[in-house]
Formats: C-alpha cells, sequence, structure tokens
C-alpha cells in the first residue's frame, strides 16, 4: 500500500524529462528535472469499485483480488490514472504503436518453421499423447459472501 | 467470433457428413421430398424472421496467418506449431502476404470496397486452446467494408432446381483473423486436450447485414458463398472439416414493430444445418414471445442430432474482450497500379494486379453453360453445385468432335452421381474419369450398347474393374442386339409365351406392346435395342 501512496502523490512528469531518458544527448534536455504539482481540485470524483465490477473483472484477469486490500489497491490506481485528465490532448489522436507511420512488411506464404513438436510440449505441465492438457473449462468464481474476508 | 471456436470441436468430430450430400442432386432430392415439406413451416401469423450470417473461411495458404508453421488438416497433434503459435515471450508476428491477397481477392468477388489502409486488433478471451489469451483480428478498421453478395433460392424439394427467387444480401465486412487451436473434451477424466496445429491458421471472417428472412435464403447463400471461395480457391469450402463455420444471428418481429432482439446460434458446420437451425430458433422464439415471454440475448449452440438450438448460458457473464490495438502490427497498405512503389512490386500487394486473377465466378459460369452447350439452366445450376463443371466439359469437348451436352448432362448429374451417393463417395474420389464415362457415352451413342449396359459398366468401372470397355461387353455378352433377324426369332418366342397379351393388343390395347417390351428386354438381358425391337414387335402384332 506505500509504494501506491507514494505513486499517487508523484506529481505529474513533464515531457521533457521523458525525453530525458530515451535521448540523452539531445540538446534540447534540460539538466535539471522539471516538476509540476498536479491541482487535485481539478480531478475527477474518485472512482469507487462495486463487487459486481471486481467480479467482472476478476473473471477478464483470472487474478484472484477481491479483497478489501485489493480494491482499495485498484481504486488507488484509477486515482492515479486519473491525473491524464489534466493533459492537454487536442489534435493528438491516440498512438496505436510507435510504428504506426510504417507499414507491414509482408513474408512469402513458405513453411519455414513448426515440426518442432518436441520443443514445443517440453514447457508443458502436462501431455498426454502429445496433446496439452488443461483443466474442463473456466474455473467458476466463488459467490460474493465469500469476499468479504 | 472467437469464443465460440473452442466449442464446436467435439461437434466437428462427429460430423462425417459429406459435402455432396448437403447439397441436392435430383436423384438424391427425391427420397427427401417428403420429410423437408414438414420441417419447412412457414412463420405463423404476421411474424417475420430477420438472418445475418458471420462466416469463418479458412483461408488456402502454405503457412500460418503470422508464423511459417505449416496448414494442414488432421496433421499429428502439435507437430505444426511454431514458437509464435504457442504464445512463447519473445515472438513477434510477420503477416503472409498470401493471406492478405486472397481476402483482397475475396472481398473483390463480393464487390466490397477495400481499406488501402487496415488494422489489426487484439480481441481478448480465455480459453486453453487460445494460448496467448487474445487472438489476433481486424475490429477498427478491417480489410474491406460495403460488399454485397447476389444468390438464388432452389426449391430443394423438387427434383428439377426451380429458382424460387433471387436474393442479395449486403456484406458489412470481411477481416483477417487468427483460428485458435482445438480442443477436445474429456468428460471421464475431466480434462481438456489441446491441439495448437490450427491455431494461428488464417481466417477470413465475412460479416452480412441481417438481410435474410429465413434458413433457406442463409442456407442458399452459404453455398453459394461456399461455391464462390471455391472457384477463387481462397478457401476449400470443406465444411465438415471446419474449412468454412457459420455464426446465424436470429431475431424474429411481428411485421411493421422493429426488429427483434437477436440470438446467435454459433458453429454451425453445414448448410443444411444452418437452415434447420434457423428455422428451429425462429419457431422457439415466436413461442416465447406469444407465451408473454422476452428472447434473451444470448449465445446458443445447434444439437444437429436433436434439431435444436440449445443455451450456452454464458449470459450473465457479457463478453467484454477488450479490443486493443494489436501493438506489434504496423498497419496494412495495399497498392494500386498508380500507388505501388517502384522496385517494390513482388513484395506489396496491389489490388488492380489481383483484380486481373479474377476467375469466373459461379453465377458467369452457370449462365456460360446455358449458353455454349445448350443445356437446361437446372443443369447447369447442379453441374455448378456439385463442382462437376471441370468434368462436364472435358466430357462434351473431345478433341476434333464434340459429346452431345446434354446427354453428357445428363450422364453427370444423374447416373455418375447416382453412383458416387451409392458408394458415399465425393466428388474427389471417383473413380471413373471424363474420357473413361466418354468412351462409354460413344459405345453408347453409335447403338453397341444400350443406355441402361452403359449404366451397369459404369457400376463395374466404380467397383473397380480394370477390364476395356469392348472386353467386358464381349465377356458379359452385354453388346446391343440390332439386328432384326435375331430381334425377330426373340420376339416370335416371346409372343408365342404371352398368348393372352398378343389378344389384349388385336382388340385394341395398344398399351400391351411395353409389356411384351419389357419381357423382350428381360429375354435379352436388356441387350435388345429398344427401337429395332419396337418396330420388329409392332410389324409381328399387326401382321399376326
Amino acid at each position: 500500500m506505500n509504494h501506491l501512496q507514494r505513486l499517487y502523490s508523484a506529481p505529474l512528469v513533464g515531457r521533457s524529462v521523458l525525453l530525458a531518458i530515451t535521448r540523452r544527448f539531445s540538446s534540447k534536455v534540460p539538466s535539471e528535472p522539471t516538476w509540476e504539482e498536479v491541482d487535485k481540485s481539478k480531478l475527477p470524483e474518485p472512482t469507487k469499485i462495486d463487487q459486481d465490477t471486481i467480479d467482472h473483472l476478476e473473471r477478464l484477469a483470472l487474478v484472484n483480488f477481491a479483497n478489501k486490500e485489493g480494491i482499495a489497491r485498484l481504486e488507488a490506481a484509477i486515482r492515479f490514472a486519473d491525473q491524464m485528465f489534466l493533459v492537454d490532448k487536442t489534435g493528438v489522436d491516440p498512438m496505436d504503436s510507435v510504428l504506426e507511420d510504417r507499414e507491414l512488411y509482408l513474408r512469402d506464404d513458405k513453411v519455414t518453421e513448426g515440426h518442432c513438436k518436441d520443443d514445443i510440449l517440453s514447457n508443458a505441465g502436462k501431455v498426454v499423447e502429445d496433446y496439452f492438457v488443461a483443466p474442463p473449462g473456466n474455473i467458476p468464481l466463488p459467490k460474493k459472501e465469500e469476499y468479504d474476508r | 467470433m472467437a469464443s465460440s471456436v473452442p466449442k464446436m470441436c467435439a461437434g466437428r468430430i462427429f460430423l462425417s457428413s459429406r459435402r455432396s450430400l448437403c447439397t441436392c442432386n435430383r436423384f438424391y432430392a427425391k427420397s427427401q421430398t417428403k420429410t423437408k415439406k414438414d420441417r419447412t413451416r412457414p412463420l405463423p401469423g404476421d411474424w417475420q424472421g430477420r438472418v445475418g450470417l458471420e462466416i469463418h473461411a479458412q483461408i488456402s495458404s502454405n503457412s500460418k496467418l503470422f508464423s511459417g508453421s505449416q496448414v494442414q488438416f488432421s496433421a499429428p497433434p502439435n507437430s505444426l506449431v511454431s514458437p509464435l503459435d504457442a504464445s512463447l515471450p519473445g515472438t513477434l508476428p510477420v503477416l503472409n502476404r498470401r493471406c492478405v491477397e486472397a481476402g483482397v481477392l475475396t472481398a473483390l468477388a463480393l464487390n466490397c470496397h477495400i481499406n488501402r489502409r487496415s488494422l489489426f486488433d487484439r480481441k481478448h478471451y480465455f480459453y486453453a486452446d487460445l494460448p496467448a489469451g487474445y487472438q489476433i483480428t481486424q475490429q477498427r478498421l478491417p480489410l474491406a467494408v460495403d460488399g454485397h453478395l447476389t444468390f438464388d433460392v432452389y426449391d430443394e424439394s423438387r427434383s428439377q432446381r426451380q429458382v424460387l427467387k433471387s436474393c442479395q444480401v449486403r456484406i458489412k465486412q470481411l477481416q483477417l483473423e487468427q483460428d485458435s487451436g482445438k480442443s477436445l473434451h474429456d468428460q471421464d477424466n475431466r480434462e481438456v486436450l489441446v491441439d495448437l496445429n490450427r491455431a494461428g491458421v488464417a481466417l477470413m471472417e465475412i460479416v452480412t447485414e441481417p438481410d435474410m428472412v429465413d434458413g433457406a435464403e442463409a442456407a442458399a447463400m452459404v453455398k453459394e458463398l461456399q461455391l464462390i471461395l471455391q472457384s477463387l480457391r481462397t478457401c476449400d469450402g470443406n465444411m465438415s472439416e471446419g474449412s468454412m463455420r457459420v455464426d446465424a444471428n436470429i431475431s424474429v418481429n411481428r411485421s411493421g414493430e422493429e426488429l427483434g432482439t437477436r440470438a446467435e446460434v454459433k458453429n454451425i458446420n453445414s448448410a443444411k444445418f444452418v437452415q434447420k437451425a434457423i428455422e428451429y430458433e425462429m419457431q422457439r422464439q415466436i413461442q416465447v414471445l406469444e407465451g408473454a415471454g422476452e428472447v434473451e440475448e444470448e449465445t446458443r449452440y445447434f444439437d444437429w442430432k436433436a434439431g435444436k438450438t440449445i443455451s450456452l448460458r454464458d449470459k450473465e457473464q457479457r463478453h467484454d474482450y477488450r479490443y486493443m490495438p494489436e501493438p506489434n502490427l504496423p498497419p496494412l497498405i495495399l497498392y494500386t497500379d498508380t500507388t505501388s512503389p517502384r522496385g517494390m512490386e513482388d513484395t506489396v500487394v496491389n489490388i488492380d494486379r489481383i483484380r486481373e486473377q479474377m476467375p469466373e465466378l459461379p453465377d458467369a459460369t452457370r449462365r456460360r453453360l446455358v449458353e455454349e452447350y445448350g443445356i437446361q439452366f437446372q443443369h447447369s445450376v447442379a453441374l455448378v453445385g456439385e463442382g462437376l463443371v471441370e468434368y462436364f466439359e472435358t466430357l462434351v469437348d473431345v478433341k476434333g468432335k464434340g459429346r452431345d451436352p446434354r446427354s453428357a448432362a445428363s450422364w453427370v448429374l444423374t447416373d455418375l452421381l447416382e453412383e458416387q451417393h451409392k458408394r458415399s463417395l465425393t466428388f474427389q474420389e471417383c473413380p471413373v474419369t471424363a474420357s473413361k464415362l466418354g468412351e462409354i457415352m460413344d459405345l453408347v451413342a453409335v447403338g453397341t450398347i444400350s443406355k441402361s449396359t452403359g449404366k451397369k459398366i459404369l457400376g463395374l468401372l466404380f467397383d473397380g474393374d480394370n477390364r476395356s470397355l469392348l472386353q467386358i461387353i464381349e465377356e458379359e455378352q452385354w453388346a446391343q442386339i440390332r439386328d432384326a433377324e435375331t430381334l425377330g426369332r426373340i420376339c416370335d418366342e416371346i409372343l408365342e409365351k404371352h398368348p393372352q397379351l398378343v389378344e389384349a393388343y388385336r382388340k385394341g390395347n395398344k398399351k400391351v406392346v411395353n409389356r411384351l417390351m419389357g419381357e423382350v428386354q428381360k429375354a435379352t438381358n436388356k441387350c435388345a435395342d429398344p427401337t429395332v425391337t419396337s418396330k420388329v414387335l409392332k410389324q409381328k402384332l399387326e401382321g399376326q
């Protein structure tokens, strides 16, 4: 919980700082880090997570975090991300990838891989007749009452 | 779509019905007439139905969509898996040009607008046969949009394929995406066995607008699309092997009212089941609504054994696929003759070049066969529908002289198919070549053997008889008896044996000639030339 508190109160990192990390030798990089305090009054209302959303997220993530600490941590993470609302994004399209201004390379339709069953299966916990073995379907999640521990 | 992929596997294993059995032909349709009519009930009252389809067609390619592993049906489990297909860390997808070209060719055949720039996205869901936890697909900006497909609905309950109506369905989009692996469910040991050979194989997902009104239209659309894909060679269209799988979005509403809530029936794997599933589902929804219930927006599957659709009961778990841009794949850019970068012609995809490769599509073939050979439209439809066009054309177009196209159509559509169905063979397994059938046709045409003997010989060839045709005819004594003298002697014997028939003839019942003809055929092992026999018989009857 401690480190999250720190993240939450961390000031917004300026663009120039990011550049400093990635392009060390650029002359545009200021020699000192710059900081801007976040005006918490301009942030939206803190998000409250209800039990149904937790259920849904657990199912999507297949991660078990539905206890009081887990919920608090999630809410803190969302609060941290709320800072993005203060960034001026006018005229800026969301970026898919750093390669979005490139185009896709296309390869020839040739068989160049595969035929390495033993290597592929060597990672499996359990194998039956060259099949991976998995549990039957997705495991049903416990009922709501079981969360309030 | 992807969440459904795993569930179909069990169904696919059971299903061995051959493609040729799903499509109707004259000989087969007759026996079906009755049951078919019972099944196809029109919707009651002022109810009307709506159907939209999502069709997953596996692209025919040597290697997978994003990896260099081989594509092959029923290979030993996990033998065709690369590290990318198994989602091992450190691997990156590299797009297969052939798959893009196949997608573009198909989209052009479906009159789509091709997006010069398209994007890939990740669609997330959890299933053991999807090791990455997401499927790479095209959600935001697919390869092609806004197409349409025209097709005819045939009256399959008749022996002749009459066109009931012509339909057009709008194609919403065509996108490239990965297939998942396959799961085998071992109920006894409560285990799922996963084979990743299919993981990463290229699919085209073709999405239609809800423009169809019933199961017959949807089934006809699927069949036409199947024929188009087969003539383009972009997908083998083999539904029983899962190369083509259909999801149907089905709703009903009272006429004049808004469209009803739709239910999705997933992974239907034959055109016949498409029709049955839709018909069942519409009746079910009407019953629910008339009972003052509500149709739930849910996923169902078609249990073909029971002929019912069954809820998958996952509605409380609203699907949230968490689509996101695929960060490892920059945009896919397509070119035309004017935009193609110089010196890069072999490495980029050029839409104009692909358009030039467009083969004749089934609809054009049907019309051409009628114009070029003067055969009936129904026969042309049947030849195209059964994939027998090439066979037919080889049979008709012999060097120097042509064979009679109508007679060739009849041999192919009636006799050849009958022998195939008797033995449950697909067309690919047909042991009799067009040139062999041509020899039989020629012998019948010149009168060496009768048509019925020709059929018997065809049967022998199907059974693997290696003798030459002339040898068979000689050894079985099947040569047609055409000389009037020999036939006259046989006729005399028959007339002697059946005085009552002769009597009847003299009293004016001319029809008994047919019975006498039958007796002659019986006596000659069906080798008497019918024209000569009939002439001789009549002469004798009149003369006596």
